[in-house]
């Protein structure tokens, strides 16, 4: 068990076992969502109050979720390289940054289409978009903060420490950001209750979320896969598997 | 050993800033201009100008000393004395620490006492004086704290300012939040003690991890 784990964080094993599976996973992402989408903007009923517009839910939630999974995801990803200086967990951090940042900058997107019918407005400071909002600068400091350098592993580090750093107060902000809010309550925002959701809704949306999880690991695995080639691409092995 | 290391830094850093007066003031100037701008901008009325103090005054004070941050390690790296106090026996989170309480001293602490005189301009009533102190008391130092870490990681990048403000700005969105509704709560005669506590707690938080941070940042800086 231990042999193989140890064997999966080798650079030439990981880029084989990516290479097999990314097909695979990525079929399982895309027929899983297309059944998602497929229940959720035909099964399922109108929502009673908000009509059609719900429908939205299918994509927002879904990319809401994966915004603060990659995010997590990077920062242990970082973390783990940096204390067990493994050079594929820098590898996984890397590549979940774009991804994780594009997730959260549709989730921004689709929340503020869902908020004009819904609030009247394309912007809202709900305290959910607003802490969305400032992921989506963390993301976008990480990434700024790995392009600044020149030699990759300067760059593994220094934006290793920045993720950690960013994760310890993602809590803190969301937490600061509702209190704010909370305080702020304008009487224009009618909150809707959106616990209850009823089964035939709520099945299509667990179907897309997983399915697009799925998506973002094909994705993570695939740009993992680049960020090897790029690393090693002196190495011998290297060489060997592509010829 | 370690102690009489945290001390002798704090002095030394003392004593160089005071060598450098005038870009010591730099960023309290930048603090009291920008505070004034707003009503050039705005419009001077009392009621607008209250309502717009705890924002207007914390947005300029994070501003301030995020422009003061980019310099605190940059002289240190170029001439090699950073690596020195990498390399010295003391651990470099203390001393981190210690370049932190200097650097507060010498552009946090002028900010806390100015505040009131910027306030007076916007109209805040006098009562709120004393809360607005206390939160800018208790917020600078988190400021300075998230600074550091930004610096340490932009040492030893060409251009780091703006890199330096992207990377620390979104990280001190809750000092804002609860610094600015402390003197907002202040000015409405409410209790105050809810925010200022809050700060309190993410003063021990930032006290007690950033120093680890900063250390580690360092050292991947010198590399």
């Amino acid at each position: 068990m231990w042999t193989w784990f140890y064997k999966l964080a080798s650079p030439p094993h990981f880029f084989r076992i990516a290479g097999m599976l990314t097909p695979w996973v990525m079929g399982v992402a895309l027929s899983m969502i297309t059944i998602g989408i497929f229940g959720g903007l035909v099964l399922a009923p109108a929502d009673y109050q908000q009509g059609d517009g719900f429908r939205i839910i299918y994509v927002h939630v879904p990319a809401a979720w994966l915004s603060l999974f990659s995010y997590s995801l990077m920062a242990i990803a970082a973390g783990i390289g940096l204390v067990w200086r493994i050079k594929l967990a820098h590898a996984v951090a890397a590549s979940c940054a774009v991804p994780g940042a594009s997730f959260t900058f549709l989730a921004l997107a689709t929340g503020s289409i869902w908020g004009k019918p819904m609030w009247g407005t394309w912007w809202e400071w709900d305290a959910r978009l607003t802490s969305e909002l400032i992921l989506l600068f963390l993301f976008l400091g990480y990434i700024a903060l790995r392009n600044a350098f020149d030699d990759i592993s300067k760059a593994d580090r220094a934006s290793a420490v920045l993720a950690l750093v960013g994760i310890v107060n993602v809590p803190i902000i969301h937490y600061s950001v509702n209190w704010w809010n909370t305080l702020h309550q304008g009487a224009t925002v009618t909150k809707l209750s959106a616990p209850s959701i009823s089964t035939s809704m709520l099945w299509p949306l667990l179907v897309t979320a997983i399915g697009c999880t799925f998506y973002f690991a094909a994705l993570v695995m695939q740009r993992t896969r680049g960020e090897i080639l790029l690393r090693e691409r002196r190495a011998r092995w290297l060489e060997l598997e592509l010829n | 050993m370690t102690k009489s290391g945290f001390l002798l830094q704090i002095s030394r850093d003392l004593q160089v800033a005071i060598r450098r007066f005038g870009e010591l003031l730099q960023p309290l100037f930048f603090f009291v201009i920008v505070c004034s701008l707003f009503p050039l901008a705005l419009s001077p009325r009392p009621a607008l100008l209250t309502e717009i103090a705890p924002g207007v005054i914390w947005v300029a004070a994070l501003l301030a000393t995020l422009l003061s941050m980019e310099g605190l390690f940059k002289t240190d790296f170029e001439d090699g004395s950073l690596e020195q106090l990498a390399v010295s026996p003391h651990p470099l989170p203390l001393l981190m620490l210690a370049r932190v309480c200097a650097h507060w001293l010498m552009a946090g602490l002028p900010l806390v006492i100015v505040a009131p005189l910027i306030a007076r301009m916007f109209f805040v009533p006098v009562d709120a004086l004393a809360a607005l102190m206390l939160s800018l008391l208790l917020g600078t130092p988190v400021l300075i704290l998230l600074g550091t870490v930004g610096a340490a990681l932009t040492v030893s990048l060409r251009r780091g300012g703006v890199l330096l403000s992207l990377l620390v700005l979104p990280l001190m969105v809750p000092v804002l939040v609860f610094g600015a509704r402390a003197i907002d709560l202040a000015v409405q005669g409410a209790p105050v003690n809810g925010p200022l506590l809050l700060l309190a707690s993410l003063l021990a938080l930032a006290v007690s991890l950033v120093p680890f941070a900063t250390a580690a940042a360092i050292r991947i800086s010198l590399d």
